[in-house]
């Protein structure tokens, strides 16, 4: 049987290039499918989207060598500060706060814009050795068998290699046409996400609210910009949805106080429903599951993302290790150390971050009592304090070699 | 054929020989031992021979024996970076099986129903042999050893794995893989022969070859998978020897 390659990659967003990159660079050919034309998704303009990179998933673009162009770009993250609101009160006075001087590593995190990060894919990809990416091609079939996989494309193409990949988001075709079924539940609530320019700077301090209706994230962005990220109900998110942007930016500015003095929008608005999904299994025959595939978790950290590239960096690791011992790659129990490795961390950071956010988003007075003692707790004992920094720096689980910043 | 295999073991791996590849069957510890085998041995041979494991088909050129290969959990990896590989068991039965399995995966492999006496007899010359759980099961340890020996090309590399002797493997191997874990049947090993390291170097010296390396083998029930080990060589051991002469 001839073959494309050795990986076939569903998704081009960006897991799906940051597996093509780990995987070509440890001497595996890939292809990748990605539904979008490649220039419409690397435009220039800023569309309002961005990434919180935890420490780790930066170290992972290092050791892909992404991230000596990236870092002019990125803003750094000195420090978090989590506090507790009500909307038109503003935040009330600080209840916990992470300082990187706390940690030894440095910085806390980065963060980037997604044109230019996904610029930054493209130009790898297309510059590496064993990656082919096919642009504004869809997959309508997939197959897969003891000898090998294959997709099928629109337009009548097959391509052949020896495993598929699924990073093809939370809606997984791959996952459901590999009859893998899904476990999660909704959170009544959407995500509104935008970016702002304001008139003080940031220092480079991401800021969390834990308000009633839900949290609300100032992340930093290079200059006098902030990501917005925050959340409401679906009925009133949709109500938000449609203002115009002055009076969007009139619901918003009570939501954080005037801090950072007048703001404005860059940029579009964006509303995701937040739902928490995760697969039944990671890994089927022939097949693995990667990012939102296997887990889309509420993006109340920006974990998304981070955990998305840490499934690549043990699936890269997994795969290019199994490969140079001589092992049939995409055999189920080379698969299986894939999922193993992954499955746990998913679920505790699925469920952890669903237990912060729930007890964080309820108007009871009393509860209100509990967070605000459960946060004055944690800001009172130093070594949970190091723990929580380092978990939202990503620095707390097993590490693949790629999250250490090595290559395979 | 003849042969200084036990006639008594090699029916007892006859009966275990239908579904040596499947991860989660008969053969689960096998598959559960095979990545920490098969680091050893690519590690080993990439270092003897001067190869780079990062580049496609690192074993080119280099002729590898197999002795007890049985389903092909360890020839089929070396086919697949570039070796020359010949299988050979002891029991027949495992002959086409491992056959049929290699031509599924798309690999060239000889399987031989024979033994290493007789390949050594009849002239053929490896630049390695992979030598894996195989010297506890046979009746004259010297002599097959002596036989590896005379299938080595000056320079080539034999791989020698087995289990020591003492309480603690008893327990692990005897009473916990066969008795209470039932990954083994029972009856699989004889603790008795089971060798120690210090015992294995010397018959290793005795057949003629420079033993240069042993790495314990090491199961952890935490993560429930098997690493190396440089200290602990108390159950599962694995050794490299070279032919100088």
């Amino acid at each position: 049987m001839t073959q494309d390659a050795d990986i076939l990659i569903v998704g081009g967003g960006l897991n799906g290039p940051a597996l093509a990159l780990a995987l070509a660079q440890g001497g595996l050919s890939v292809a990748v499918v990605d539904a979008r034309p490649a220039q419409s998704r690397a435009e220039e303009r800023f569309d309002g989207r961005a990434y919180a990179l935890a420490l780790a998933s930066v170290r992972v673009l290092q050791a892909l060598g992404l991230w000596s162009g990236l870092r002019a770009k990125a803003q750094p993250i000195h420090g978090i500060r989590a506090s507790q609101g009500h909307a038109g009160q503003g935040p009330s006075p600080l209840m916990l706060g992470f300082d990187s001087s706390e940690i030894e590593e440095g910085v806390m995190g980065q963060m980037i814009e997604d044109r230019h990060l996904y610029a930054a894919f493209l130009d790898a990809m297309q510059a590496a050795d064993g990656v082919t990416l096919h642009s504004g091609a869809r997959v309508v079939a997939q197959e897969t068998g003891p000898q090998g996989a294959s997709l099928t494309l629109a337009d009548g193409r097959v391509l052949r290699g020896r495993m598929i990949v699924g990073c093809d988001g939370r809606d997984s075709a791959t996952a459901q046409r590999a009859g893998i079924k899904r476990w999660g539940w909704d959170y009544g609530q959407t995500g509104l996400v935008c970016a702002i320019s304001h008139e003080r700077p940031h220092e480079g301090i991401a800021h969390q609210f834990f308000m009633p209706p839900g949290p609300l994230a100032i992340l930093p962005l290079p200059g006098n910009r902030s990501s917005i990220v925050w959340s409401e109900k679906h009925a009133t998110a949709e109500a938000i949805g449609r203002l115009t942007e002055a009076e969007y930016l009139e619901v918003l500015r009570p939501r954080f106080g005037d801090f950072l003095g007048e703001i404005a929008l860059e940029g579009q608005r964006f509303a995701y429903p937040l739902r928490l999904t995760v697969a039944e299994s990671f890994v089927a025959e022939r097949l693995a599951l990667v990012g939102d595939a296997a887990h889309g978790v509420h993006p109340i950290a920006g974990q998304g993302l981070n955990l998305g590239l840490r499934d690549v960096a043990a699936l890269a690791e997994v795969l290019i290790e199994a490969q140079r011992r001589g092992e049939d790659i995409a055999a189920i129990d080379v698969l299986e150390r894939y999922q193993e490795w992954r499955r746990f961390d998913v679920v505790r950071m699925a469920l952890g971050m669903d237990g912060v956010n729930r007890l964080f988003s309820n108007g009871n007075p009393v509860m209100e009592l509990i967070r605000g003692l459960g946060l004055g707790a944690v800001n009172a004992v130093p070594q949970l304090r190091r723990y929580f920094i380092r978990e939202a720096a990503g620095l707390n689980a097993a590490e693949p070699k790629l999250m250490q910043g090595e290559r395979v | 054929m003849s042969s200084t295999i036990d006639p008594a073991e090699v029916a007892k791996f006859e009966t275990m020989a239908a579904d040596w590849w499947d991860p989660h069957g008969k053969f689960k510890p096998l598959h559960m031992l095979n990545p920490c085998r098969l680091d050893y041995i690519t590690t080993q041979i990439a270092a003897e021979f001067g190869r780079d494991l990062s580049k496609p088909r690192p074993f080119e050129g280099l002729r590898l024996l197999d002795i007890g290969c049985g389903g092909g959990l360890l020839s089929e990896p070396m086919a697949r970076l570039g070796a020359e590989v010949i299988g050979a068991d002891a029991a027949e039965r495992n002959i086409p099986v491992a056959q049929v399995h290699a031509q599924q995966s798309g690999l060239e492999i000889d399987y031989r129903h024979t033994t290493a006496e007789d390949l050594a007899a009849a002239g053929e010359r490896f630049d390695v042999v992979l030598n894996m759980e195989v010297v506890e099961h046979v009746a004259d340890p010297l002599a097959y050893l002596t036989a590896c020996h005379d299938l080595l090309k000056t320079g080539g590399l034999m791989i020698c794995s087995t289990l020591n002797r003492n309480p603690k493997s008893y327990a692990m191997a005897i009473f916990g893989a066969e008795v209470v874990m039932r990954w083994l049947p029972k009856g699989t090993h004889d603790w008795s022969k089971f060798i120690t390291p210090d015992e294995l170097y010397q018959l290793i010296r005795d057949a003629g070859l420079d033993p240069v390396d042993r790495k314990g083998m090491v199961f952890n029930p935490v993560f429930w998978r098997w690493s190396l080990s440089e200290r602990d060589l108390s159950v599962n051991y694995v050794t490299a020897s070279i032919r100088r002469d």
